[in-house]
């Protein structure tokens, strides 16, 4: 059986401002499930890419932040998403190193590393969305 | 049929409670009250209207500060609270009440097409209580959102610790709070400045008091330490906790070419042999 928490709302992603207080509800959550100090981080970090990305890749979206209650394991479930541009090449987007333009272009595949599960999906055009979860380690 | 008004606003709300909840979540979907709230809004308004009625039923005056009112007034908080923390404005929260008044009042001409008294009693009342209520959310609304700025402030001022000469030759930046205003760029441009100054052969950036670095951050690190090299300083990184580092693993940033310590005293200690290594001869002589 399960129950998930969802904050009820999406949150909005327009300012830096936007993005300190997506990552501060998602260390609230990250806590509130019991995540080691390590998980918390990295998922902490994970959400602060994502965010940002869609803050200076799309000019803006939101996040919905949502506690996964599965029978025996708890997770953090987070989706950002954006109407910007979209991603020609995702390949090419998620290749350590690569940039559009003046980053470090470690975001998106340092976010992936970051977590257990990470999902992509963009339009050319439509706007990108991105999926990722951590699980509670018992 | 001299009933109080109040009474009859009750009774009229838990006789098409249904109906008017439906309404009012269209009158929300109409007005401008923020994306994608429409399955919170909706509950929302399922859960407010019942206390709101067995408020106006129990409570003696129109006045919202009395205890009968507490459970409505509870909600409307919260809700309230939430909204100034996600980013939204005071006019998107009040709205929320603000839009009963139509699908209400509406209600009412029906239901006392034939009674003009009952109908501006009932009205009148309700007009009232829910401006009160309205102002509710607005005032709890500011209160938050004041925490919010001045906790915000705090984190400006933080970060803007100065840059301290430890020893001769040696600075030390100690950062503190979240790295995402462009003071960041400010504080590491006033690291650079001094180090033009004081002609410091190494500069320590400590950042135990940074909850996230993630690649703008170390972005931001990693451009100092190449300027700072190239004015002639070494920078020594400190204060990086074991999980901080696992995650500038995983994310796959490269600090192999900068020096990093676990403590700003390790840095520091660092710090002046490397500083004492050079100075010694010329001392001596
Ligand atoms: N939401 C998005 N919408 C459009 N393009 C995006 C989005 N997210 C990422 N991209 C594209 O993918 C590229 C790689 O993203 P990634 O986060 O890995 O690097 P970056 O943001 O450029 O730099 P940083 O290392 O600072 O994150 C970006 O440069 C951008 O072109
Ligand atoms: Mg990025």
């Amino acid at each position: 059986m399960t129950s998930d928490v969802q904050i009820p709302s999406a949150m909005p992603l327009y300012t830096d401002d936007d993005v300190v207080r997506v990552r501060a509800q998602v260390r609230q959550f990250a806590v509130e499930i019991g995540l080691s100090l390590v998980d918390q981080t990295k998922v902490v970090t994970a959400a602060s890419e994502l965010a940002r990305n869609t803050l200076r890749h799309a000019g803006g979206g939101e996040a919905r932040l949502q506690i996964l209650q599965r029978e025996n394991m708890r997770g953090l479930h987070l989706a950002f998403s954006d109407r910007g541009p979209g991603i020609a090449d995702i390949g090419l987007a998620m290749t350590d190193g690569y940039t559009s333009g003046g980053g470090l272009g470690l975001g998106l595949g340092g976010a992936k590393r970051l977590v257990d599960e990470f999902e992509l999906t963009t339009e050319v055009g439509k706007g990108t969305t991105v999926v990722i979860i951590k699980w509670k380690r018992f | 049929m001299s009933q109080p008004s109040s009474n009859i606003l009750a009774d009229v709300i838990n006789k098409y409670e249904a109906e008017l909840t439906n309404d009012w979540k269209r009158t929300l979907t109409q007005v401008s009250v923020g994306t994608g709230l429409e399955s919170e809004l909706a509950q929302l308004c399922t859960q407010f209207l019942p206390l709101f009625s067995r408020a106006v039923q129990r409570a003696a005056q129109e006045n919202i500060n009395s205890t009968e009112w507490d459970e409505a007034r509870n909600l409307l908080a919260e809700f309230s609270r939430l909204r100034a923390r996600q980013g939204f404005t005071p006019t998107q929260t009040a709205m929320f009440i603000f839009s009963l008044k139509q699908p209400l009042f509406s209600l009412f001409r029906r239901e006392f097409a034939t009674q003009p008294a009952e109908l501006a009693d009932a009205t009148w009342l309700s007009n009232t209580l829910l401006d009160q209520l309205g102002l509710f959310t607005v005032e709890v609304f500011q209160q938050s959102r004041d925490q919010i700025i001045s906790r915000q402030q705090q984190e400006l001022l933080e970060l803007s610790t100065p840059v301290v000469k430890l020893w001769q030759n040696i600075l030390a930046l100690p950062l503190i709070g979240t790295l995402d205003s462009s003071r960041t760029q400010v504080v590491m441009e006033s690291l650079l400045q001094k180090i033009i100054e004081t002609g410091a052969a190494i500069a320590i950036i400590d950042i135990t008091g940074v909850p996230t670095v993630d690649t703008l951050v170390a972005q931001h690190l990693l451009k100092t330490v190449a300027a700072a090299r190239l004015m002639g300083a070494d920078c020594i990184i400190s204060g990086i906790r074991p999980q901080i580092a696992q995650t500038i693993v995983h994310l796959g940033v490269d600090l192999e070419d900068v020096i990093t310590k676990a403590t700003l005293a390790d840095a520091f200690v660092v710090a002046l042999q490397r500083t004492g290594a050079t100075l010694s001869p010329t001392l001596k002589a």
